[in-house]
């Protein structure tokens, strides 16, 4: 039987200068390149496929299969491009992975640009992280340095060079088609598809857009094997994911485990709510993912298990909220969120946000109508799945999903002429010392 | 993006920084930072990637983006100024108004503003008597609300220079503002000692300022399951254990996570995949589906 927790990416964070190369190989790191670059290209494609690893950012696509799009016969250059544009709200894996392990991300982006023959490779990182940024281009030089990046890399004759990226602070650059046109030295707006990055990406060119963990995920594999990952997971979701749990929580952070884990099991593990307080509603992969209730607390944390009960699975940031914390005013930050952050392109998601928040924002402060909540549902409805990308969808998801939930406590602001609840009540200080 | 920005359009803003009449009253750039703007572009396989880099060293050197660096950008890339300007006008990290020695954000999104963001957000408002995205006159602390910064498990959070300043308090807030006005060393909550802005923006143009080494691997948040994980001596199974369980899914007693026999796989893996394709559910953001017309189909 599987252990409830199984550390893999997570396993080296705690180890004294964890991020260094000296102590990445210590632990074995960059074996796998070794052994990958032994193997034929489409063996690595296939153990990738066999494992049944599927991508780590939300969606939940096969990631060998995403590799295996990439028409080989296309005469231009292949492209790797990693998603480390971490800016879902609730998510914080990929930020503290490559704070701790950048190593095991740059062995996953040498394997994976191998398997796929791309000879450039890009970790696209969003811009406010800035000792993240220092540690990644750290480990590059280090890469460089020690042979496995540049030319013939470990005398097998493959070349590859990765270029650090830093982002300058936009959400939809998440989104993998505004990212490569981010990338290209543009506004980051999303492309209409087809064509699919994998034929038509970055350049115009063959290109693979893969989230961190995902990739990090990859060496580990080629590892341990295909069978190995596959033997962690439920029956359609293989293998382990980080699980971020945060907010109301008494020890929030991070939990590497087997896909399936229960939100029950996790909250014990975190030591349970916030003392003398009970769980509200939680997301389960990020504001952009249906919000779930006490009543979803032994719901399997797979693709499958979250979907059935009408939300997703996402990027597994559990954001838990207690009694103290009015579900109004989270829905309305989420919603002023999704609108400052609306690329423009699409008219649905740049005029139905404005619509959402100035809506929203008035029930709030008690100065709209019940039949508000009719006008919510009848702007949601005209804004999901009416634009080009998944964030004019994200951001319908919360507030349809409330309403479902928490009707009642959207009329008790008419009713109060405002808010009733404490903001007071629901701060946590003084959990533990800031060190300022 | 401002505050009264209307949907979809660029704010009035950066009107000074586009300003053409501006731009010959400008001195042009040195050589040095000239040549390294030509350096960032070479370093991609086409030079306009090199664009938002480019403009994090424009920022780097003048403090905010100016209308000789969107200038500077424009003929090193064979571009128009209003290209270059649409761009430095999209990201929220691009700033038309210089910024202080400290660009202090705080996490008001839902999460960290129920945790108590928005408590922190009002006491430095009201501490330092200046409003968000406003400078205060010394020319030290600009202060703004940010958007998420993947740092949930460590709420409330705020920034200074793009760095993690964990856990905060109303009252730690004020300390840490009042240090970084009196000149006090500073130290990130996961990091270094505090830099300036400006040399912040050198690194996210791509040269390291060398203090990658600083700080820990990982904060106490990030390492609460590892910990128990060593405590229970819990791990990943072992690839030995790992293929006894795919022999024998019976051995996988009472695990709702046993592997179904061999054989199978295949099918179900296509079914679910052509489930993802179907549901559009990309819940948000990568990974959506590739081209789903070709090869596994």
């Amino acid at each position: 039987m599987t252990d409830t927790l199984t550390p893999v990416l997570t396993d080296n964070w705690g180890a004294d200068r964890s991020w260094t190369l000296q102590a990445y190989e210590d632990q074995g790191g960059y074996a796998a390149l070794t052994k990958a670059l032994a193997m034929p290209q489409d063996d690595v494609i296939e153990a990738v496929k066999a494992s049944n690893l599927r991508g780590r950012g939300g969606a939940g696509f096969p990631t060998g299969m995403k590799w295996g799009f990439i028409p080989q016969d296309n005469p231009n250059p292949k492209y790797l491009v990693v998603n480390a544009d971490e800016s879902e709200p609730g998510t914080c894996k990929d930020i503290p992975l490559m704070m701790a392990s950048p190593h095991t991300l740059v062995e996953g982006v040498i394997i994976s640009s191998y398997a796929i023959r791309a000879n450039t490779a890009f970790i696209y990182v969003r811009g406010e992280v800035l000792h993240v940024i220092r540690r990644l281009q750290r480990a590059v030089q280090e890469a460089y340095l020690a042979g496995h990046l540049g030319k013939d890399i470990h005398g097998s004759g493959y070349d590859l060079d990765l270029i650090v990226h830093a982002g300058a602070g936009a959400y939809i650059c998440g989104e993998e088609t505004a990212l490569l046109d981010s990338l290209e030295g543009r506004r980051g707006q999303p492309r209409l598809r087809p064509p699919f990055p994998a034929v038509a990406g970055l350049y115009a060119s063959p290109t693979v857009i893969n989230n961190v963990e995902s990739i990090a995920s990859v060496p580990s594999i080629i590892d341990r094997g295909a069978e190995w990952f596959a033997s962690m997971g439920t029956e359609k979701s293989k293998g382990y994911g980080i699980f971020s749990l945060s907010g109301h929580v008494t020890n929030p952070g991070q939990f590497e485990a087997p896909l399936g884990i229960t939100l029950r099991e996790l909250i014990d593990l975190a030591g349970g709510m916030r003392e003398g307080h009970e769980l509200k509603f939680w997301t389960p992969g990020g504001s952009s993912t249906p919000l779930l209730t006490a009543e979803h607390l032994d719901v399997p944390l797979d693709f499958e298990g979250i979907s059935e009960v009408g939300s997703m699975l996402g990027t597994r940031a559990l954001q838990i909220f207690d009694e103290t914390t009015c579900v109004v005013r989270a829905v309305l930050r989420w919603t002023e969120f999704y609108k400052h952050e609306s690329c423009g392109k699409c008219t649905p998601c740049r005029e139905g946000t404005w619509w959402l928040a100035q809506t929203l924002a008035n029930l709030e402060q008690g100065r709209g109508a019940a039949s508000d909540l009719d006008l919510l549902d009848d702007v949601c409805d005209n804004i999901l799945g009416r634009s080009f990308c998944a964030l004019a969808d994200g951001a319908v998801s919360p507030i349809t999903s409330s309403i479902k939930y928490f009707r009642e406590e959207f009329l008790a602001h008419l009713e109060h002429g405002g808010c009733p609840f404490d903001r007071n009540a629901s701060a946590i200080f003084g959990r533990v010392e800031a060190t300022a | 993006m401002s505050e009264n920005r209307i949907p979809g359009v660029d704010d009035g803003t950066n009107a000074s920084a586009v300003s053409t009449t501006q731009v010959k009253a400008e001195a042009p750039f040195d050589p040095t930072t000239y040549a390294e703007l030509e350096e960032i572009a070479a370093r991609y396989p086409q030079a306009r990637s090199g664009l938002l880099p480019m403009l994090h060293l424009v920022q780097s050197v003048e403090g905010q983006v100016t209308s000789r660096g969107i200038e500077a950008c424009a003929e090193i890339l064979g571009i128009s100024a209003a290209e270059v300007s649409g761009v430095a006008t999209f990201y929220t990290m691009y700033k038309r108004r210089p910024v202080g020695d400290y660009h202090v954000g705080v996490c008001t999104n839902t999460l960290c503003a129920i945790m108590g963001g928005d408590l922190v957000f009002e006491r430095l408002k009201d501490h330092l008597d200046i409003g968000n995205d406003e400078t205060t006159d010394d020319g030290k602390i600009t202060l703004e609300h940010i958007e998420c910064n993947a740092a949930c498990d460590y709420a409330p959070v705020m920034t200074v220079n793009w760095e993690f300043m964990d856990n905060m308090t109303p009252e730690s807030a004020v300390q840490l503002v009042d240090d970084l006005r009196s000149g006090t060393e500073v130290h990130s909550t996961r990091g270094p000692r505090l830099c300036t802005w400006r040399e912040a923006e050198r690194v996210l143009a791509g040269y390291p300022d060398d203090l990658a080494d600083e700080g820990p691997s990982a904060g106490p948040a990030s390492l609460v399951g590892l910990n128990i994980a060593r405590e229970q001596g819990w791990t990943a199974p072992s690839v030995k254990q790992a293929r006894q369980s795919a022999a024998e899914p019976d051995a996988a007693e009472g695990d709702t996570t046993a592997d179904k026999a061999e054989g199978s796989h295949e099918a179900e893996h296509q079914e679910s995949a052509a489930k993802v394709e179907e549901s559009g559910a990309d819940a948000k953001h990568e990974d959506n589906p590739a081209n789903p017309g070709e090869d596994e189909k």
